[in-house]
């Protein structure tokens, strides 16, 4: 079946059909990952660009090996930008894909609507793979693709996302994609980590780590920058770590056992500690490997518009 | 150019606005040598040029008191002549521009360089001096050397002095040459290098955003420096709900506080930027429906003193980048009346008249500036507009150097015929 977008630039305006769409096309894809030879020649000949701009291992490779399953032609790119010359960079470097043709472009940028802009100016179809605090819509989809797995289904669960939100593109694309999937979302974390009027999101916010286990099925536990503790949104890494990581015990002693998520990599000991995140609770691993299904499920599909299967 | 002396010359058939007396009439004006000679019928007699101004209103000339003309330093976005064409195409004879240029003018050579580039001009320039040397918030500029070199009042726009003291004085000083502090009221800390309001859009973009507080306390922390000084200050751009009912309060209290309004903030709110349309970023940021309707109810009741276009060309390179890479601001002045027109007239919130009263005479007022009339004997200082006919702002028409604006092809109201001053006529092709 086809999806009705043309590019994924994030999960706010997508439909619980595509997003259902994606995930069940991920889920075929996971078996070819299973296979002794892991590769399909779905996307020959298509010539895929990854533009990096901002220094991100873990979703580069993974769209990146994503690629290569699919028999895509690959350039990378990758540059970390100087705040001044930024714009002089992007436009000179769009220009330039215009000049390549390239079929489809995956780009990561520290400024939120990059991916959009690049729509603007380009026949390309966009993966967005984070623009700065906005979306990162893969990792959601990836994320989703591992709860339903567990819980069969994503209607009605309770998902609880934890800790830095204000500076979270993967809780942005996590809030819409949840919600458009009749999932509830309770953002827990200090007040000042948790975006103003978020409320009027369709989410509730507790700021007691305790309030927000007690209540979720799953925790989206995010990774906490460091230097955020500097530039004053909270007194101290001791203090943080005492708030909101919880170890072993409580989250064992609740009623039920509660699944445990980070998009990594994770400061262990500071957001999560080692015994909850190696946890038989902990679907950490399997979020790893489903992104990769999922990145190239949204590469076949953007790729084949009109949804023709080889 | 499209400019020709005022030696004979009769407007025909005009509608007279006079937003001092609020009176309407039809009739003719007789201009010689730059002075208005007769108002009424035109005489048999009369051999000069005529030229037809039927569906016209004809009324003193515009002012807007905030513009950016980048000169000197930046004169690749604007410079003073570029800027004085967008002003008389926009319907405008004089303008105040900002001492944010590169040097500031913040001395008097700066006041000198533009009073003397616009010496050639139609439109008369008033610049701003700095509040405080190189607007960097922390010593007083030499305000009287400014005043004496011709700047009408003091503001370190683009920035806020966040030291009371120094603003304090500066209130005080500039009170004993009768000159208003135009504060750009923003806490700069509390903004926190955002990139628009701060709400439920910018959480949604996730894009760092700048609350209404960040203007509202620095308006609050003025309004008890009017109270103790009792100088006059004149509140610039007002974007928020709270910073309207700060400034109907001072005015309740009888306190010297005026403000203005730029028309974008009556067009589009933060709603629109879902885009990431770099010509929709300003500071201040585009705010949201409610803001706007405190903006319109405090237009309707009369705590906006004063429309002023905040014009602010940037070049093609520097906006045509990510939003958050953009610098803030769009130029406005050949956008301005047609703005207002549509926003505040149209909507019935104003009349013409009281809508020109905000853009003639209570900036003249505040500004100590003698407003121009529409009488036998005075200079024909005059903007000639249809306010019934539509118009499209469109690239080639941009008389500006930057062409930074979201109206580009927008259907706006009314549209400029011309301007007269200094003994010249400006008409719009
Ligand atoms: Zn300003």
């Amino acid at each position: 079946m086809p999806v009705s977008i043309s590019h994924l630039l994030g999960l706010e305006d997508v439909s619980a059909q595509d997003i259902g769409t994606i995930l069940d096309t991920a889920e075929t894809f996971k078996e070819v990952l299973e296979r002794p030879i892991p590769k399909v020649p779905t996307l020959r000949g298509t010539t895929v660009l990854n533009l990096f701009y901002e220094p991100s291992t873990r979703t580069r490779i993974s769209f990146e090996l994503a690629e290569k399953r699919l028999t895509a032609d690959t350039i990378n790119f990758s540059k970390a930008t100087s705040s001044v010359s930024k714009g002089e960079v992007l436009r000179d470097t769009i220009r330039n894909i215009e000049a390549m043709k390239i079929d489809m472009i995956v780009v990561r940028h520290s400024a939120a609507g990059v991916p959009l802009f690049l729509t603007q100016c380009s026949d390309a179809a966009v993966i967005n793979a984070g623009d700065g605090k906005h979306e990162h819509p893969t990792q959601a989809l990836l994320d989703m693709l591992s709860l339903r797995q567990k819980f069969g289904s994503l209607k009605g669960l309770k998902v609880a996302i934890v800790g830095d939100i204000l500076h979270s593109r993967v809780a942005g694309s996590n809030i819409h994609g949840l919600l458009t999937m009749g999932a509830e979302v309770m953002l827990c974390g200090p007040k000042t980590l948790i975006p103003p009027h978020i409320h009027d999101l369709g989410v509730s916010v507790s700021y007691q780590i305790d309030q927000a286990l007690e209540w979720a099925d799953a925790v989206n536990v995010l990774r906490i920058q460091l230097e955020r503790q500097k530039s004053g949104l909270f007194p101290s890494i001791r203090e943080y770590h005492a708030q909101i990581r919880r170890d072993a015990p409580p989250y064992r002693t609740t009623e039920k056992e509660i699944t445990i998520m980070h998009p990594g990599p994770i400061n262990r000991g500071v957001e999560l500690d080692s015994d909850v995140a190696d946890s038989d609770a902990s679907i950490i691993l399997y979020q790893v490997t489903n992104g990769v299904a999922v990145r190239m499920a949204v590469l076949y599909l953007l790729a084949n518009p009109e949804g023709k299967v080889e | 150019m499209n400019l020709q002396a005022l030696k004979h010359i009769c407007l025909k058939n005009a509608e007279l606005v006079d937003p001092v007396a609020h009176t309407r009439q039809s009739a003719d004006i007789i201009i010689k040598n730059g002075i208005i000679q007769e108002i009424g019928k035109i005489d048999s007699s009369f051999s000069g040029e005529s030229v037809d101004c039927s569906g016209q209103v004809i009324s003193p000339g515009l002012v807007d008191m905030h513009v950016h003309l980048r000169e000197p330093g930046r004169e690749d976005e604007e410079t003073v002549e570029t800027g004085c064409a967008a002003a008389m195409a926009g319907g405008f004879t004089a303008v105040l521009p900002m001492p944010n240029t590169d040097p500031p003018c913040d001395n008097q050579q700066v006041v000198r360089f533009l009073k003397q580039k616009a010496e050639k001009e139609l439109v008369d320039v008033y610049p701003v001096g700095a509040i405080t040397k190189g607007r960097k918030g922390i010593e007083m500029a030499e305000i009287a050397d400014l005043y004496q070199a011709g700047a009408v009042a003091f503001s370190d726009d683009g920035s806020t002095s966040s030291n009371s003291l120094v603003m304090r004085y500066a209130l005080e000083y500039a009170s004993m040459y009768n000159a208003p502090i135009i504060d750009h009221c923003e806490d700069h800390k509390l903004a926190n290098q955002g990139h628009m309001n701060e709400g439920v859009m910018s959480t949604r973009l996730g894009i760092t955003g700048i609350p209404n507080a960040a203007e509202s306390v620095i308006i609050a922390r003025d309004i008890e420096l009017v109270r103790l000084t009792g100088s006059a200050l004149h509140v610039a751009h007002l974007s928020t709900a709270e910073g309207v009912e700060l400034v109907r309060r001072a005015k309740q209290e009888g306190l010297p506080v005026t403000c203005e309004v730029a028309p974008h903030h009556l067009l589009f709110t933060d709603q629109d930027l879902t885009g990431f349309d770099p010509n929709l970023k300003m500071n201040p940021p585009l705010r949201t429906p409610k803001d706007m309707d405190a903006l319109m109810q405090g237009i309707a009741d009369g705590t906006v003193d004063v429309f002023a276009s905040d014009h602010a060309p940037h070049s093609l390179e520097e906006k045509q980048v990510e939003f958050e890479a953009a610098p803030f601001g769009i130029i406005g002045l050949q956008s301005m009346l047609s703005v207002i027109l549509k926003t505040v007239v149209e909507s019935g919130a104003l009349s013409l008249e009281q809508a020109l009263e905000k853009m003639c005479v209570t900036p003249r007022k505040l500004l100590n500036l003698p407003v121009p009339q529409i009488k036998t004997g005075e200079p024909a200082n005059l903007s000639i507009f249809n306010p019934k006919a539509k118009t499209v702002l469109r690239k080639q028409d941009i008389k500006s150097l930057s062409h930074n604006s979201p109206y580009i092809d927008m259907e706006l109201s009314g549209k400029v015929y011309g301007v007269c001053n200094k003994g010249l006529m400006y008409i719009n092709k």
